[in-house]
Formats: structure tokens, C-alpha cells, sequence
């Protein structure tokens, strides 16, 4: 197993202490093998047990681990060090502001999350008795993608749009809506859209596509929001040019 | 434990003027949107066409005569190359907007591309064949 000493500079911060964060530079002796996340876990066991930042799973399913790697929104425990050089720069997660050190304050997320209401809706009440909302396999492809979703933020970080105007409801966000809106079981499309058609939902998206381009999953949020914004212009016609036809 | 913790979180500011320089991607995305700009001046001077139309057969004709000077010729190069690249950049983003799903399975994204440069090239020979 090859070894390489990289130099990995993180960005600190300390709300006790900092007015303002600063660059901490250490030596981490690596594997070649190691993602930046194993390097910030040698940091913290061996150099400085002060460095906070978030992780869990280490195989990039829980979605925790998102930072900023050399400027690129990134999980830490997908980045692998042989695709870096000797010296890797790590930052907390852009447009999020910083808690302490790589932790960043998610509420607004959560907040946006949960605005889109992401859960089934059902078209109709129907007691346990009546069984099972039978779906076929066409039915599921149809959203699949969006379920992959493991809520890592980096759409956040990488869309300059949700950078300029907090307000954005968002890319993760607006393609859960989207996932729900596709699922044949679902019909809370109505109720979703006040915030999804919203200004400051998918028509704040200018479609600069940086979003897809990062997640780690290939959810493709900017997909979904294009085909929203083309749900709700096809709703727009119908509504004012066509008030006959039933939605 | 116990203790109240203290919470200051450190929010980075980011220039409302420069934010696109800090990633190529963003510079990509401001060419495309630029573009804009070419096909609003297009535009423009279809309008001005139109009245010098309205003016009689002489404007009209001196109208002609300024799009066949070199700045005239020039403009519409610039545009027709910059109007390709506007086009193309939307193009190649289609099948994200418009997945089509047959069965199970969705239709490869070039295949949706593909047909988006075939209609192009059928239009633009129509067109050509037509003001010949
Ligand atoms: S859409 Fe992708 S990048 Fe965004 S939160 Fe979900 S998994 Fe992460
Ligand atoms: S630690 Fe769970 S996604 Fe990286």
C-alpha cells in the first residue's frame, strides 16, 4: 500500500473565539486508497481533536459528509485522494452559513424540505382492508431517479442561484416535490404547487444546471425542475386559454 | 452538559457582480445567457426591416444596401454563429427537460438531441431552398 504525505488545508472556525474563519494547514501522512474524509479522521485521532465536522456512513449513503473539496462541492468520503495533488483544500459546504469548522446550519433546508410537503398524498382514502396501492414497474421508473436523493446538500452549494437568493426553495427540495407529484399513488400535486410554482419556487431556477453536475447520486434535480416549470406553463395555457378542459 | 451553547454561525457574503467568475461552469452558463443579447439585436433589426419596409420601396432598398455593407455582413456573422451556439447550448439539455419514457425504459438522451439537430437541418434547408 502506497503512502503520501498531502498537506490539507481546512477552513476553521470557532464561534467562541473567531470573528471570522481562517485556513489551518496539516501534514496527514495518506494511503492512496484514502477519501478526504479518512484524512480528516487521521486529523482529528492523531493532530487535533478539536476539528468538527460531519460524517456517518462512509460510503456515501447518509449523506452527511458534504464539503467544499479544492471549490467543488463534494462528499468527503467519495473523494478519493489519489485524484488530488499533494495539497487539498477543504471548506464547509458553499451558501450555507458556517456553525463551526466544516459544520454547517441546515435548518433552512429542512425548512424547504419539509415546505414541499414529501410524502404521499393519497388520491383517495381507502381503509387497510381494501389492500395494496398497486403500482407497476413503468409507474416507478417514472420517479425512481428522484428517490435516490440522499439529501447531501452539494445541489445547494453548487447552484449560484440558492447563493444569491436564499429564498429558492431549490434543487433537492423541488425534485422531491417532483418525485411525489409523479407517483401514480400520489395526488397532492395541488397542494405542492403553491410553493413549487411559486416565484421563489422552480421559476427562480435559471437552469445553470450545476446542480446535476455535482450530485453524487445523478438524481438530476435540474431535470426535474425544467419539467415542472413545463407542468405548470401547459396548467397556465389551460387555466386562461382553455378554461373548458378539466385539469 | 448542560451548558448553553453558544451559537454564532459565520455566513460568507458572495459579490453580486462576480459570482460566475468562481467556477468555469458558471462561465459557461453566463456565455449561453449572453447570447441573448445577439439574438435581442437580431431581432431589433428585423423591426428596423419591417420599417423601412413601411417606408417605401427606396428605404427598403437602402436598408438592403447597409446589411450588404462589410458591417452589415459582419453583424450577421457574428450573430449566426453566436444564435448556433445559443441553440446548441439548449439542445444538448433537452432530454432533461423532456424525457420521454416508453415502457420501462427511457429513450436514450441522444436519440432526443439527435432528432432536435435533424429538425434544425430540415428547417434551415426548407428555409434556404425557399429565399433561393
Ligand atoms: S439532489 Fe443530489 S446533490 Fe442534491 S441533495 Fe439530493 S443527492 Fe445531494
Ligand atoms: S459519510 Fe455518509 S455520505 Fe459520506
Amino acid at each position: 500500500m502506497s503512502e503520501r504525505q498531502i498537506q490539507l488545508e481546512v477552513l476553521r472556525y470557532n464561534p467562541e473565539t473567531d470573528s471570522a474563519p481562517r485556513f489551518q494547514t496539516y501534514a496527514v501522512p495518506c494511503l492512496n486508497e484514502w477519501v478526504v474524509l479518512d484524512a480528516l479522521n487521521y486529523v482529528k485521532e492523531n493532530l487535533d481533536p478539536t476539528l468538527s465536522y460531519r460524517w456517518s456512513c462512509h460510503m456515501a449513503v447518509c449523506g452527511s459528509c458534504g464539503m467544499m473539496i479544492n471549490g467543488e462541492p463534494k462528499l468527503g468520503c467519495k473523494a478519493f485522494i489519489h485524484e488530488y495533488g499533494d495539497s487539498i483544500r477543504v471548506e464547509p459546504l458553499a451558501h450555507f452559513p458556517i456553525e463551526r469548522d466544516l459544520v454547517t446550519v441546515v435548518e433552512d433546508f429542512i425548512a424547504k424540505l419539509a415546505s414541499v410537503k414529501p410524502y404521499l398524498i393519497p388520491k383517495e382514502d381507502k381503509p387497510v382492508s381494501a389492500g395494496e396501492f398497486k403500482q407497476t414497474p413503468a409507474e416507478l421508473m417514472k420517479f425512481k431517479q428522484y428517490t435516490l436523493c440522499i439529501n447531501c446538500m452539494l445541489c445547494y452549494a453548487a447552484c449560484p442561484q440558492y447563493g444569491l437568493v436564499p429564498e429558492f426553495v431549490g434543487p433537492a427540495a423541488l425534485a422531491l416535490a417532483h418525485r411525489y407529484n409523479q407517483d401514480s399513488r400520489d395526488g397532492g400535486r395541488d397542494q405542492r404547487q403553491e410553493v413549487v410554482a411559486s416565484d421563489e419556487g422552480v421559476w427562480e431556477c435559471s437552469f445553470v444546471g450545476a446542480c446535476s453536475e455535482v450530485c453524487p447520486k445523478h438524481v438530476d434535480p435540474a431535470g426535474a425542475l425544467q419539467q415542472i416549470k413545463v407542468a405548470s406553463t401547459i396548467d397556465w395555457y389551460k387555466e386562461h386559454l382553455m378554461p373548458w378542459v378539466k385539469k | 452538559m448542560g451548558e448553553e451553547m453558544s451559537r454564532k454561525p459565520y455566513v460568507r457574503e458572495i459579490s453580486k457582480t462576480t459570482w460566475f467568475l468562481r467556477q468555469p461552469r458558471y462561465m459557461r452558463y453566463m456565455a449561453r445567457e449572453v447570447t441573448c443579447i445577439f439574438i435581442f439585436a437580431y431581432t431589433f433589426l428585423l423591426i428596423c426591416a419591417l420599417g423601412s419596409l413601411a417606408d417605401g420601396p427606396d428605404a427598403f432598398q437602402e436598408f438592403l444596401n447597409s446589411l450588404r455593407s462589410p458591417w452589415g455582413v459582419l453583424f450577421n456573422l457574428a450573430v449566426l454563429v453566436v444564435t448556433a451556439y445559443h441553440s446548441l447550448s439548449w439542445f444538448v439539455v433537452t432530454p432533461q427537460a423532456m424525457p420521454i419514457q416508453r415502457g420501462e425504459e427511457f429513450v436514450p438522451g441522444n436519440i432526443i438531441v439527435n432528432a432536435h439537430y435533424g429538425a434544425w437541418a430540415v428547417v434551415s434547408l426548407i428555409i434556404l431552398i425557399w429565399g433561393m
